[in-house]
């Protein structure tokens, strides 16, 4: 259970002030036009700005100072997820060991992750020679090897072609179910999250206008609804 | 507002003593100095004579430095040639070149038996007099003419291309591009390029060491050198340069509130733009200035080249001994100055410090490596022969002043590197030595390269502090090469010169390209 409570974050003339709960499991679409806080929502719950006000609560520990890794969850950026001068397999193996120390055991961890992706094969490559999709199941490998049951997805295949977007949300949907984790995606388009996401979490200058089941919210379809149906 | 989570890790700790360190070898030589001066009353008439001559000189230099690197930069900005970017590659290169070796350059074309002497000689003309204050002016105009022209050229160049567009339409005349384009610009860069060479030409000493001299031609800098190499008068020498530090901290502070920034890098490898309002005087003139610097800039190295070349092989063997002398203080400044530099980058950039990376730059530019070499002495005559120590304390000196090259690059790459790879390598909680491994040291290649690549040049070619200490059998190449000059040995010196040119401009690209080499992706 992820728990904000009176969380309040100034950043300039914009104030986030949220107070929500998501469930274990849920899948969550975060949606927003631009600048209403979707943005600073994840980088509160992942620890990248510490709230001003309030407490970031996660499976009953107060986590509102925690350091980012030290929290139960990974995070997919936008781009950026890899580091250009590793190799897939030292990305992927950086979800195991900071330091790249590995075990034989961890090295075939890091193969098997490889697998379930389908990139086989490519640990040698750096990710330059990969296609941009390939690009992100390298960071859903190493999402899935650090094991963290929360996953934050900041719009993560707004890059990619409608074709590949449709193969990459109907991975992480299969690997949400696998492995029970509860899943916050930010993203822009209601046929994605209607694809990937059970639940939908609407802001809209900086607070929470909807927060509740996808399907309910688009069979009543509210004003706050309609730009993106 | 909003923090964002920064934990201070061990090196950029180790970053924030280094700091310290730093600060501490450069005020406690000084405070050294301050305690061993006499009182200013104590100032001769030779030393307000030297006061005096180093103000003018640095004002004429930073003056007709400033005013001809602006048709320069004007040309360079708005006329596309053959060779545009080798000519702009040409206006780094000073920072490069050891001052020695420009000024046995400029002597090859102006002095006594120089090429323009002999040609007005030829045509029944009266020659030029290189020594004094002409000859000084001309090779601080040499060395710095290059950096005014990039510090105008850069702001020139960093127009949009749609007000130039925009210009056009508008159908401008040459006079409306100044009104509206030049003279704005130059008003916010001129002031701060002319207090820089102003700073950097009065604690110039290779130049007033060569080319000044006697009561007319003395700065204080040359003062110091000869009130502690030939009178040995510790007192009036430590006094001489609280007057040296007093001046450059006045012009050090003028130089920050006009702060011209950069200088390097950045921009300069915009295309050229055509400018409205073009006609045929304006081809003419922009033609003859490029010219006319190019020939300024690339003759001596010329003159110095051809005529040294042949000399190289007949080199006495003390020369090859200073010249490995030198590459191993070089080498050892460098691996210092780096070692200083990155946990300093990473301290400031995790701070956005600004004001710090500012000044700890204007510190080691203001403060006069003679100085710091006259407060060492001080420091370690009552421990030990400081002259046994010439070469390791030319070294530290060297890397001092090599420090805020290194910052300049380094700081904006870490930022980079933080902006970019920081925030996943905090995800992934790569803390420690590993982040340093993993997420930034990789954005550094290039940075670092070019930044050691300067820092070996510059001590390579360096001829400050070792003239202070040095003894017999100590001599790095700089010094070496003086002597020769200095005992009527001219050939020998310009053979000296161009293995000097060579290795200095040898060791930049080697570290250049190294961190080239290394950088992916």
């Amino acid at each position: 259970m992820l728990k904000l409570e009176g969380v309040q974050v100034t950043q300039g003339a914009f104030t986030l002030n949220t107070d929500l709960a998501i469930t274990d499991g849920a899948r969550v679409a975060l949606m927003g036009i631009s600048g209403s806080g979707k943005s600073t929502l994840l980088n509160v719950i992942s620890g990248f700005i510490w709230p001003d006000a309030g407490r970031v609560v996660i499976d009953d520990q107060n986590v509102s100072r925690a350091k980012v890794a030290s929290r139960p969850l990974s995070i997919l950026f936008q781009d950026g997820n890899l580091f250009p001068h590793l190799s897939v397999f030292d990305n992927v193996a950086l979800g195991i060991s900071p330091s790249l120390r590995l075990s034989t055991e961890d090295q075939e961890r890091v193969d098997d992750a490889l697998t379930r992706v389908g990139l086989a094969g490519f640990g040698a490559r750096k990710p330059a020679d990969l296609s941009g999709g390939q690009r992100s199941r390298v960071a859903l490998a190493r999402m899935l090897l650090r094991g963290k049951p929360l996953c934050l997805l900041d719009e993560p295949f707004s890059a990619l072609d409608p074709g590949l977007r449709r193969e990459m949300l109907e991975l992480m949907r299969a690997l949400c179910e696998d492995n029970s984790l509860t899943l916050i995606m930010a993203t822009h388009d209601l046929r994605d999250a209607e694809q990937l996401c059970d639940h939908l979490l609407l802001l809209q200058d900086g607070g929470v206008v909807l927060n509740e089941v996808l399907a309910d919210a688009i069979d009543r379809a509210p004003d706050a609804l309609r730009p993106w149906m | 507002m909003a923090r964002r989570a920064q934990p201070v890790t061990l090196i950029q700790a180790t970053g924030g003593v280094f700091i310290l360190l730093v600060v501490l070898a450069i005020l406690g030589p000084l405070i050294a100095v301050m305690l061993r001066a006499e009182t200013v009353g104590r100032l001769s008439d030779a030393d307000w004579a030297a006061i005096e001559f180093t103000i003018i000189q640095a004002s004429l230099s930073a003056l007709v430095s400033c005013l001809a690197a602006i048709p320069v930069a004007r040309a360079l900005a708005r006329r596309r040639f053959w060779g545009r970017s080798a000519l702009v590659a040409l206006m780094g290169a000073p920072f490069i070149l050891p001052v020695i070796v420009a000024v046995l350059g400029l002597l090859a074309i102006f002095g006594r038996s120089g090429w323009l002497n002999i040609g007005l000689a030829a045509i029944g003309l009266g020659g030029v007099e290189i020594y004094g204050l002409f000859g000084v002016v001309l090779a601080h105009v040499f060395l710095n003419l290059p950096l005014a022209t990039r510090l105008i050229l850069q702001s020139w160049l960093s127009l949009p291309a749609e007000r130039i567009r925009l210009a056009h339409s508008l159908n401008f005349t040459d006079t409306d591009m100044r009104r509206h384009f030049e003279r704005p610009l130059l008003a916010a860069t001129l002031p701060g390029a002319f207090m820089v060479i102003f700073l950097i030409c009065t604690t110039s000493f290779a130049v007033a060491l060569t080319l000044g001299g006697g009561p007319r031609a003395t700065t204080i800098e040359l003062a110091i050198y000869q009130a502690f190499r030939f009178e040995f008068d510790l007192g009036r020498a430590a006094m001489l340069g609280m007057v040296q530090v007093a001046i450059c901290l006045a012009a050090g502070g003028l130089a920050w509130i006009f702060a011209a920034r950069g200088g390097f890098g950045g921009g300069l490898d915009r295309p050229a733009m055509a400018w409205p309002g073009d006609t045929f005087r304006s081809r003419l003139v922009d033609r003859s200035a490029l010219g006319v610097a190019a020939a300024f800039l690339l003759l001596p190295l010329v003159a110095v080249t051809a005529e040294g070349v042949g000399a190289i092989a007949g080199l006495p063997n003390s020369t090859w001994v200073a010249a490995v002398r030198s590459i191993a203080v070089a080498l050892g400044s460098t691996a210092l100055s780096v070692a200083l530099a990155l946990p300093i980058a990473l301290f400031i950039a995790a701070r956005a410090a600004r004001a710090g990376l500012e000044g700890v730059g204007l510190l080691s530019i203001a403060v006069s490596p003679l100085v710091i070499g006259t407060g060492l002495f001080l420091i370690v005559f009552p421990i030990a022969n400081p002259v046994s120590l010439s070469l390791p304390i030319t070294g530290l000196v060297n890397a001092l002043v090599a420090l805020p090259f290194l910052l300049r690059a380094l700081i904006p790459a870490v930022e980079q590197a933080e902006a970019t790879q920081g925030r996943l390598a905090d995800a992934l909680g790569i803390t420690g030595l590993a982040r340093l491994r993993f997420a930034i040291l990789p954005r550094l290649h290039r940075p670092l390269g070019f930044g050691a690549g300067l820092a070996a040049a510059f001590s390579m070619g360096d001829l400050g502090v070792i003239a202070l200490f040095s003894a017999p059998g100590q001599e790095t190449l700089p010094l070496e090469m003086y002597r020769l000059f200095g005992s009527y040995r001219t050939n020998d010196a310009q053979g000296a010169a161009v293995l000097l040119m060579a290795l200095s401009l040898g060791l930049f690209w080697l570290f250049d390209r190294g961190g080239r080499v290394n950088a992916e992706a």
